[in-house]
């Protein structure tokens, strides 16, 4: 690689670590300005004035919020995420679990996904404005528009409850074999898939038909290529950035956004962890998670950069 | 019951009958498929329990901040799967009766001030100890400690002294309680060694169900305890499993698909659907729990005992039960006790009466709009509830302006604060701690603000009245007064309503809580 592209790539990184810092300062802020404090949601019900003062007192909220920023901060870069108020257990050690979860669906999800878009996209492109692109683009951009949650209680309905082929809840636990997870994720995982199958189906189409008009995929016509190896050795490579952009895009969606689906599924991942201790105002909890979902969305947006410059000659070689 | 049927359903609890056989048998005799189904269970449970299997219970009720400690159990998962590991000192029955578990016998002095409980011999812990009076008397401690902020401690703080001698634990409390062996059947008075002073969410208790794995919001498991004192009533099945599934349909889902053996809390809009699926029988029996509008009594313009009557009256009960609950619940009246507590008595049932509300209204001198807040939260169908009061409010000339507030922060900003609003009770096990949660004028939870020191000391003194005619007495005066003069608006008693799938038999209607008080899991077995 040469010094122009590893510079480039340390200035994203520097760039993605930056902006770390200030979402880091987003969420501390977001959090402090939620209604009621923390103290409050301990107590509930039961809250008299002196047992809030005391609890404040010993959680350290009478300190101004920005020694509390630098404390917490300085917690993160060492590791300690600290200890959940609500349950009083390690956040590390519980997101850990929650963390691997979400990333296993995420993965086999995106591992059906990304192919098949790419792989519809192409067939759309070969076939372009007749039946079969037709076609495509509209079970695609259907599933796409259908909530999520609809979606997947159609998938329970029919596969779970009519032909019970896939378990309709898909927990799972420490102990269960790798083909038992897979069983009990593939309702969810289908799910997913049909959600962000469109967006990078309709991009990958449009890339490659973007680049169709040039004057050397012409050449490899009258070249006499057959119409799938021209797209695929001269089209595709260079319509690879905006799609590993939107995949990207949807990788990151599929880690952090997927909290709906993993209600309906019940599902034990990051998604459920978050909204339960937003409901209980467990602060550190929630600034743990929020960071982490940051970090994710920040660090594949600087993959999807990275590998753009990659693909590109013009940003690998700037003038 | 005619006798071939009687017969058909004695042949498959033995076996040599299926189920789809004896169905099909009952529907040619013009029986309904519900009362065949009843039939069933019935012969099932007199063919005794099958032993083994694993039920699992598909719940709502558990986040991931849930934890094992009995004195920080709130919702209804560690509620339910607390039933299956731990054991009680004494529990009611379902006939409301007070039933002995780990208290073999309860005394108490004529003044209800001292109280003896006798420790039962042979209860065993999971991790192999005996359960002795001074590991009940350290659970009560416990309890009473400010520091373990237990759910329990609004009345374990009335026992002055907690002393164990050989079998006996001795209380002495500061007033005299009549009721004390109710308030000991409290879902967090769950025994542990040393009374969990140790390690408060060990998890080690002397119920029917060692805790197998423990993962708050995900699951819970438990493996029958060999050493159980009561193995032929509880622990049929060899292990038990709760699962959290907070969201209505994929419970349901769930359900259908066989994933789980039964689920809480089904939704009394969707029930009769549920009903026509093959193999799922509806569980639905009516509690203490009930849904409210609640006036502060000390706050204008509800400080005025006509205007609170003129909505009493302008509310019209039954289309909100039918509407709002499907009719599954029953009808309130206006004060927060019904059938299944102890010492209840019938007062004539209030109506609405749109002509007499205006009456009430005149003579009060309000005018203008009534703000009611409401909120989805407050109950299920609590907004539609607030519609329908209004439209029924409107009839008798009071016009309701609804403002529907945000579900988060309700019960922080809302409830027992604004001076009208609806909201719901679970209800309590005994009249005295429903009136000295919420009625008495001292009770942190006052919401409707009803403070009156005549209600106050017949609250006392019915408490320590041992003679039950004359508790009865007082009760019946004391529901009076909250219904008449109070700031309780109460519409509707909800009912409990769960469901079980195929060959789920055992299970035993208790009006205390939902699947049968929490011990669904421990007392339910898969038929063969």
């Amino acid at each position: 690689m040469s010094a122009p592209i590893v510079k480039l790539v340390a200035q994203r990184i520097a760039l993605g670590i930056l902006l770390l810092l200030a979402v880091s300062v987003l969420i501390f802020a977001g959090t402090q300005i939620l209604p009621g404090d923390v103290a409050q949601a301990i107590l509930g019900q039961s809250a008299t004035p002196e047992s809030l003062a005391n609890l404040r007192e010993q959680l350290g909220l009478n300190q101004p919020a920005y020694i509390r920023y630098f404390h917490w901060l300085g917690g993160v870069l060492t590791g300690d995420l600290g200890t959940a108020m609500s349950s009083g257990q390690d956040i590390a050690t519980s997101i850990k679990e929650r963390l691997w979860n979400t990333l296993f669906l995420a993965f086999w999800a995106a591992i059906v996904a990304i192919p098949l878009a790419v792989t519809l996209g192409l067939i759309a492109v070969r076939y372009r404005n007749g039946w079969v692109d037709k076609l495509i683009s509209g079970v695609a951009l259907a599933s796409t528009s259908f909530p999520e949650f609809f979606i997947g209680y159609l998938l329970v309905f029919y596969f779970a409850v009519q032909h019970q082929w896939f378990p309709a809840i898909s927990t799972v636990y420490e102990g269960m074999s790798f083909g038992e997870r897979l069983q009990a994720i593939a309702l969810p995982a289908a799910a997913l898939t049909l959600v962000v199958l469109a967006h990078m189906m309709r991009m990958t189409r449009a890339a490659i038909l973007n680049v169709m008009q040039s004057a050397y995929v012409e050449t490899a016509e009258l070249k006499g290529l057959s119409a799938f190896a021209v797209i695929r050795k001269h089209a595709f490579p260079n319509a690879i950035a905006p799609i590993i952009n939107v995949v990207m895009l949807n990788l990151a969606y599929l880690v952090v956004g997927v909290v709906v689906v993993e209600v309906i599924f019940v599902y034990p991942g990051m998604g459920q962890y978050l909204v339960d201790h937003v409901t209980k105002r467990d602060v550190p909890v929630v600034q743990a998670v929020g960071l982490i979902f940051a970090a994710v969305y920040i660090s594949l947006n600087i993959i999807a950069d990275i590998a753009a410059i990659v693909a590109n000659p013009r940003l690998r070689h700037p003038k | 019951m005619s006798n071939e049927l009687d017969y058909l359903s004695r042949r498959v609890a033995s076996g040599k009958l299926s189920r789809r056989d004896f169905l099909g048998r009952a529907a040619a005799l013009g029986v309904s498929a519900t009362f065949a189904n009843s039939l069933l269970s019935s012969a099932a449970r007199a063919a005794g329990p099958v032993k083994g299997g694993t039920l699992k219970a598909g719940l709502v009720g558990g986040e991931s901040t849930n934890s094992l400690d009995p004195a920080l159990m709130m919702t209804q998962v560690p509620f339910a799967f607390g039933k299956c590991w731990g054991e009680m000192i004494v529990e009611l029955s379902p006939d409301g009766k007070l039933e002995n578990r780990i208290a073999e016998e309860i005394g108490a002095s004529d003044d209800a001030k001292t109280w003896t409980l006798k420790i039962r011999d042979g209860v065993e812990f999971h991790n192999g100890k005996t359960v002795t009076a001074e590991d009940v008397a350290a659970t009560l401690e416990r309890h009473s400690d400010e520091k373990s902020k237990s759910g329990a401690l609004g009345y374990m703080k009335g026992i002055e002294t907690i002393k164990a001698s050989g079998k006996e634990v001795v209380l002495t409390l500061k007033e005299p309680n009549a009721d004390l062996p109710y308030l000991l059947s409290d879902y967090h008075l769950i025994v542990q060694p040393n009374g969990g002073k140790d390690k408060p969410d060990a998890g080690i208790g002397a119920g029917p169900y060692k805790v197998k794995v423990n993962e708050p919001g995900v699951r819970h498991v438990g493996e029958r305890f060999a050493n159980y004192w009561q193995g032929d009533k509880m622990g049929h099945a060899d292990q038990i499993e709760v699962v959290v599934i907070n969201d209505a349909t994929a419970r349901t889902a769930a359900l259908q698909g066989g994933q789980v053996n039964m689920i809480n809390r089904v939704e009394p809009k969707i029930v009769d659907l549920i009903k026509r699926v093959p193999g799922v029988t509806i569980r639905n029996h009516s509690g203490p729990g009930h849904y409210v509008f609640i006036m502060h009594c000390n706050t204008a313009p509800f400080d005025n005992n006509d205007l609170r009557m003129a909505l009493k009256l302008a509310i019209n009960r039954e289309e909100m039960l039918n509407k709002v609950l499907r009719g599954y619940g029953s009808l309130g009246n206006d004060f927060p006790i019904n059938a299944s507590y102890p010492l209840f008595t019938e007062i004539e049932q209030r109506k609405y009466d749109p002509d007499k509300a205006k009456f009430h209204y005149k003579k009060s001198g309000h005018d203008g709009s009534i703000l009611l807040r409401t909120s989805d939260v407050a109950f299920p169908g609590a907004v539609d509830a607030a519609q329908l009061y209004q439209q029924s409010a409107a009839k008798a000339g009071i016009k309701l302006e609804i403002k529907r507030e945000p579900g988060d922060g309700y019960w922080n900003e809302v409830w027992n604060k604004q001076p009208f609003c609806a909201s719901y009770w679970g209800g309590r096990s005994t009249q005295d701690q429903m009136y000295s949660t919420a009625y008495l004028s001292s009770a942190d939870w006052n919401d409707t603000r009803f403070k009156r020191p005549d209600f106050d000391k017949m609250v006392l003194a019915a408490r320590a009245e041992l003679d039950e005619a004359k508790r009865k007495q007082m009760y019946h005066d004391m529901a009076v007064m909250v219904r008449d003069e109070g700031g309780l608006i109460l519409p509707m008693f909800n009912q409990f309503i769960d469901a079980t799938g195929p060959k789920v038999a055992g299970w035993v209607e208790d009006p205390h809580q939902e699947l049968c008080n929490g011990y669904a899991l421990a007392k339910c077995w898969l038929e063969a």
